[in-house]
């Protein structure tokens, strides 16, 4: 493993000189940009799947707004039915407490959806800076700023989460803080990765001896080229801020009862399995689709913005 | 590349090393020494059981058994344990209270000296069990170094109290060894159910020569666990399982129809009913797991479901030091205004009695409802209401925004979720549900930092005073409500010196009457306890004190 | 790389340091002790437990205490299991959840290649459409939930499995596979994507014209180079997995490690709390150095050291 020991030999920097950049240069790049864009989005309206996750998204979104303002019950109301199958009155059936499960699916979906982008999106912006910045400054504040994930992996979460319930009133603010604590670490470890072995490529190295900056770097070059991992991280961190959210919930971190989101809803369904298992299915039904929905969507704008796919 | 090649052929082989060294090897030894001793006791048994083989039962427990020393134990699984391989001066059959280590005794006119002659009984190494141990056993647990958890139970016996507080001596203690197998035991006030107590985990006796020589005995299986109980304890895999055998140096072995009884440690309800329902369990019910809500319908209609009384309360405290909840109107309007029967029947499902009264109707003396108040009495909850909004000068009971708080569990979440429903539709009080994990609750209480809390009481032994005790004054540690009556307080007081048993009860229920007109508690429903059984095993039955012993219980395939 | 690796141990000592200290400040802020319960003892007795297990000490000798302990590695006895110490309890459970997390996570790096492989080879195909959606399936059902159902089902309704307990290698099989399939899941669209992305690269397009099979390529070129984000991926998650999942061992009723990591808190067994945290941290920060340690075997352009500047 003698090779990774090679050091390129330094070049003395009085051998260069800034050329500058040219304004009207820059003014055509932006130009072709557009053209990309239609591009992008020709090529994702092709892809049938991420149009059917898309058409699902909206539908779910729609629904989480409307049925909850229109349905004759309301999330809390107790009907005195308890645990009935789903029937033309009650569409999926009713719960433990005699509530009618298809408003309280819609209910949850406001709750979930919220939480689980809420997170996704966190987790996106800090793990991306984290780990873009970690990966190319390398050396010690590489070592630093992952040894900082790691104690923030390693630390007892539930401890932190106790303290949290001390401290704040239950709500969503606590919820997204706890959820972003340790959410964002796997992301930036994953950006790391990708960044570290994009860094010394040909391309990389060549901005940078053009003189491109770390902002630039990160923004044209490595987000780009992590951009397949990134997508497929948040694709986990949705569905792992709805369970997460459920937990919380539980231990009383999150939306008061009778509110129950898609994840309550699911754990405490899986509870009831054999004696009213609709209660499990419709909320995990609904997880999967969404998760199933935003994945295509991922899925089909990677393949649309992957510059080397390109026709 | 060769190199690299190596690298990942040696990471190969070093985890197939671990895996092929793991091996399951944890449970494996055990399992196959199991079955060679099983295979001897087959060919040797002389006395020759039955004809099925040996006898064994399955049966498991939530979790692994915080500690196993008698003294030291404070939870239901542990003692689901300890009573079967120990056995106290009396112990129960049948929810009675029968002889058990001791033979007989005496009690002195006034109801304060004990003497217990003890039976010749041998513990599982055969050494005889004597008077030294138990009074080996007990000082063992008032001794306040030792800091037992429940030495409290003991506090009847005269000095016990001064003694575990530190304040007394060893000496002045009531518990003297008359000889070899007598103790006579002096208490502080009479007390009619002293009897119960010394059945109870705190009072068995622990062999005092391996007590002393081992610090940790009671931490593994082993020859250092010496029992004197109808089982003795053979293997303990922890949080795994436990296995236990009958003793043969028991006094009464030959009444002792099991061999043996594997207790595995299975922490999920829903895991324990499949387990039960593919045949690995032939028992689920407390102290044994419990019967799951998921299928209780099921069992209720396949005829399998025993419903069985038990000495034990539901109930919702309330902080009488808040500014609101201060108002005993508005309690008594929170009371009355929750439809028990409406809740048992399709929440909780297991035809638990609606609680009306702070003592459950399984109590010796309270088996009758002494009709303190109605079950959903809405319209007295209204009245309630009107005056007490009267008495804090508000106009609307929208305007109370309660909070009632529970520690994290869907049976709770749920039961709170329906008497939440209720009281904002029938007196329009809007109430925030609010759980919290279980150590932060009990800080919560405590501290009377809630307004509504929940909680249950369970009876150690079968009497009144226990559900009432805690509320003799505010400073007392179960209390949680900060009320307190000087009037209940000398109820209580004049109960404990009465050696009349009926005039004794009738100080309790007055007593009782008066939590009941100021409502620091709703009590909401009396527990039952739920038990399913294979139709093979024989005898295994729930006490109200929710005991079940083994030492009875048969099996015929 | 020598001088890297020693570097590389100075932060985890560090790292460990810190975390023995957030942890024992956190222990100390969260409310409860491991003795409360529902039913009160006397203050004397409970001033009694506190001395016994020097909770009444002043916060600074308690923390020296815990910084001892770690160093030395022994935690003393379980304020909650009496009469157990904590490495006790931690090397009988160890090797149990070991054993399984090391089968899952074969079964989840087997599984997820795999299908990854697979759906990028045939990207856009139907092969790529099943394997995505079993993948994203895996993801989205939690498996509290699929080992709830494949316990009921694979267990009890056909009988081909034990339904809970640890007896030996068929009580493994089940608690395994529902500890691996959301792993699989994921390493399969991370596999997926990284693949796609290496696949249109220079050497792979070269490759192909050379003529060298489908197959060959990804496994002689594109897997090696897209497996990144996947060893970043696996590193932490092997660390969680082989110390156990409170979840599938409660379900399973299986004796490992995981549950410990649950319970000590929700009982505020400070020593135990401890002892899991610091093992668990040690194992995380090695695995975190091996990944980066693999990194330069598997890609040697990376370097670790730091950018020139």
């Amino acid at each position: 493993m003698a090779r990774t020991d090679w050091q390129p030999q330094k070049i003395p920097s009085e051998k260069f000189e800034i050329v500058g950049i040219k304004q009207e240069e820059t003014e055509k790049l932006a130009d072709q940009s557009v053209s990309f864009w239609k591009e992008v989005f020709l090529r994702f309206s092709h892809n049938k799947l991420a149009i059917f996750g898309i058409i699902a998204l909206v539908i779910i979104t729609l629904l989480a707004i409307f049925v909850p303002v229109f349905s004759p019950y309301s999330y809390r109301e107790q009907l005195g039915i308890y645990n009935a199958a789903p029937t033309a009155t009650h569409w999926f059936g009713t719960d433990d407490l005699g509530r009618d499960v298809f408003v309280r699916v819609w209910q949850g979906a406001r709750i979930s959806l919220f939480i689980g982008i809420t997170a996704a999106i966190i987790d996106l912006i800090i793990g991306v800076l984290w780990g873009s910045i970690s990966g190319l400054a390398g050396g010690r504040v590489d070592n630093v700023m992952m040894r900082i994930a790691d104690v923030l992996s390693a630390v007892p979460y539930l401890l932190v989460v106790i303290i949290l319930l001390v401290v704040l009133e239950p709500g969503l603010l606590p919820m997204i803080i706890a959820l972003s604590i340790t959410g964002w670490i796997n992301m930036a470890r994953i950006v790391r990765g990708e960044v570290l072995s994009i860094k010394n490529q040909e391309y990389v190295l060549a901005a940078r001896t053009l003189g491109a900056s770390t902002w630039h770097l990160i923004k044209r070059h490595l987000v780009p080229n992590a951009l397949g991992a990134i997508l497929v991280t948040m694709t986990l961190t949705i569905p792992t801020a709805i369970f997460t959210e459920s937990f919380l919930s539980y231990l009383g971190l999150g939306v008061p009862a009778p509110t129950a989101s898609w994840g309550t809803m699911a754990a405490e369904g899986n509870k009831a399995l054999t004696s009213a298992p609709w209660r499990l299915f419709f909320p995990a039904f609904f997880i999967s689709l969404t998760i199933f929905s935003f994945n295509a969507v991922g899925d089909g704008l990677r393949d649309a913005l992957d510059p080397k796919l390109r026709k | 590349m060769k190199k690299r090649n190596l690298f990942l052929m040696l990471m190969l082989l070093a985890l197939t090393l671990i895996l092929a060294a793991c091996n399951f090897g944890a449970e494996e030894k055990p399992a196959s020494e199991e079955e060679t001793t099983e295979g001897t006791e087959g060919t040797e048994s002389p006395e020759g059981t039955t004809e099925g083989g040996p006898k064994e039962l399955n049966l498991v427990v939530t979790s692994e058994p915080p500690s196993m020393h008698p003294q030291l134990a404070t939870d239901n699984t542990s003692s689901a344990v300890l009573k079967q391989i120990y056995e106290g001066l009396t112990t129960y059959k049948d929810g009675e209270v029968i002889a058990g280590a001791a033979e007989k005794w005496e009690v002195s006119e006034d109801g304060l000296v004990y003497t217990f002659t003890l039976r010749d009984a041998k513990w599982s190494n055969g050494d005889a069990v004597t008077a030294e141990d138990f009074e080996y056993a007990w000082k063992f647990a008032l001794n306040p170094e030792n800091a037992s958890e429940y030495a409290s139970i003991l506090y009847p016996i005269k000095g016990a109290q001064a003694y575990n507080e530190g304040g007394g001596t060893e000496e002045d203690l009531g518990i003297k060894v008359v000889d070899e197998k007598t103790l006579e035991v002096t208490l502080e006030n009479p007390t009619p159910y002293f009897l119960e107590l010394t059945a109870f985990k705190t009072y068995f006796p622990i062999h005092k020569a391996t007590a002393e020589a081992n610090e940790t005995w009671y931490a593994e299986a082993g020859d250092l666990f010496i029992t004197n109980g109808p089982f003795t304890l053979t293997d303990w895999q922890h949080s795994g399982s436990m296995t236990l055998e009958k003793n043969a140096n028991y006094w009464d072995a030959e009444n002792v129809a099991l061999d043996k009884v594997n207790i595995g440690m299975v922490e999920s309800e829903t895991t324990a009913a499949t387990m039960f329902d593919a045949g690995e369990i032939d028992f689920v019910g407390s102290p044994f797991q419990t019967v799951a809500l998921d299928v209780i319908d099921r069992y209720k209609q396949e005829g399998i479901l025993k419903i069985a009384d038990y000495s034990a309360i539901y109930m919702y405290k309330f902080n009488t030091t808040d500014k609101i909840m201060g108002n005993a109107n508005i309690r008594k309007a929170l009371t009355l205004a929750i439809n028990r029967q409406g809740l048992v029947d399709n929440i909780t499902k297991g035809e638990q009695t609606p609680a009306l009264g702070m003592v459950p109707l399984a109590v010796n003396g309270f088996n009758e409802d002494r009709g303190y108040i109605k079950d959903n009495d809405i319209e007295e909850a209204k009245k309630a209401l009107e005056a007490g909004l009267k008495e804090l000068g508000l106009s609307d009971p929208s305007e109370l925004n309660l909070k009632l708080s529970f520690n994290t569990s869907e049976a709770h979440a749920a039961i709170a979720q329906f008497i939440q429903e209720g009281w904002r539709t029938n007196l329009g009080i809007e109430v925030t549900l609010d759980n919290s994990e279980w150590q932060v609750y009990l800080d919560k209480l405590t501290n009377l930092d809630y307004q509504i809390g929940r909680l249950g009481w369970i009876a150690d032994y079968n009497d009144a005073y226990t559900f009432l005790e805690q509320y003799d004054s505010a400073k007392n540690g179960n209390n949680d409500t900060g009320w307190e009556n000087a009037e209940y307080t000398a109820l209580l007081h004049q109960s404990n010196a009465e050696t009349d048993q009926e005039k004794r009860i009738e100080l309790l229920k007055q007593a009782e009457g008066i939590l009941m007109s100021e409502f620091p508690v709703a009590p909401i429903y009396y527990y039952t306890n739920l038990s399913v059984k294979k139709d093979y095993v024989e005898n295994m039955e729930l006490d109200q004190l929710g005991n079940v012993y083994l030492k009875y219980v048969d099996i015929n395939k | 790389m020598l001088r890297y690796i020693c570097k590389r141990l100075i932060y985890i000592l560090m790292a460990l340091f810190i975390i023995v200290t957030a942890t024992f400040f956190l222990m100390r802020l969260a409310p409860g002790s491991p003795f409360a319960s529902e039913r009160a003892f006397p203050p004397k007795i409970e001033a009694q437990l506190n001395a016994k297990y020097g909770l009444d000490n002043p916060w600074y000798i308690q923390y020296k205490d815990y910084l001892v302990d770690t160093i030395s590695f022994d935690f003393g006895e379980s304020m909650k299991y009496k009469g157990r110490s904590t490495n006790d309890i931690i090397s009988e459970s160890f090797p149990i959840s070991l054993t399984l997390g090391i089968e899952a996570m074969i079964l989840a790096v087997g599984i997820g290649i795999l299908l990854g492989a697979i759906a990028a080879l045939y990207h856009n195909k139907l092969p790529d459409y099943l394997a995505s959606t079993i993948a994203v399936l895996g993801i989205s059902v939690p498996s509290f939930i699929l080992a709830g159902l494949m316990q009921y089902f694979l267990a009890f309704k056909f009988g081909h499995f034990p339904v809970s307990g640890w007896k030996g290698f068929n009580y493994s099989i089940l608690p395994a596979l529902a500890i691996a399939i959301t792993h699989a899941g994921f390493i399969a669209k991370l596999t997926r994507a990284s693949m796609l992305e290496q696949s249109n690269s220079d050497y792979v397009k070269m490759a192909r014209s050379k003529g060298l099979g489908k197959w060959t390529i990804v496994i002689r070129h594109t897997l090696r180079n897209a497996l990144m984000p996947v060893i970043t991926y696996l590193g932490p998650l092997t660390a969680g997995v082989v110390t156990g999942s409170f979840i599938i061992e409660q379900i399973f009723a299986i004796p490992g490690l995981g549950k410990h990591f649950v319970t000590s808190i929700t009982n505020r067994d400070y020593t135990v709390i401890m002892g899991t945290t610091v093992f668990y941290s040690i194992i995380l920060l090695f695995a975190v150095l091996i990944v980066d340690i693999l990194y330069s075997v598997i890609d040697p352009r990376i370097k670790l050291k730091g950018a020139k500047k």
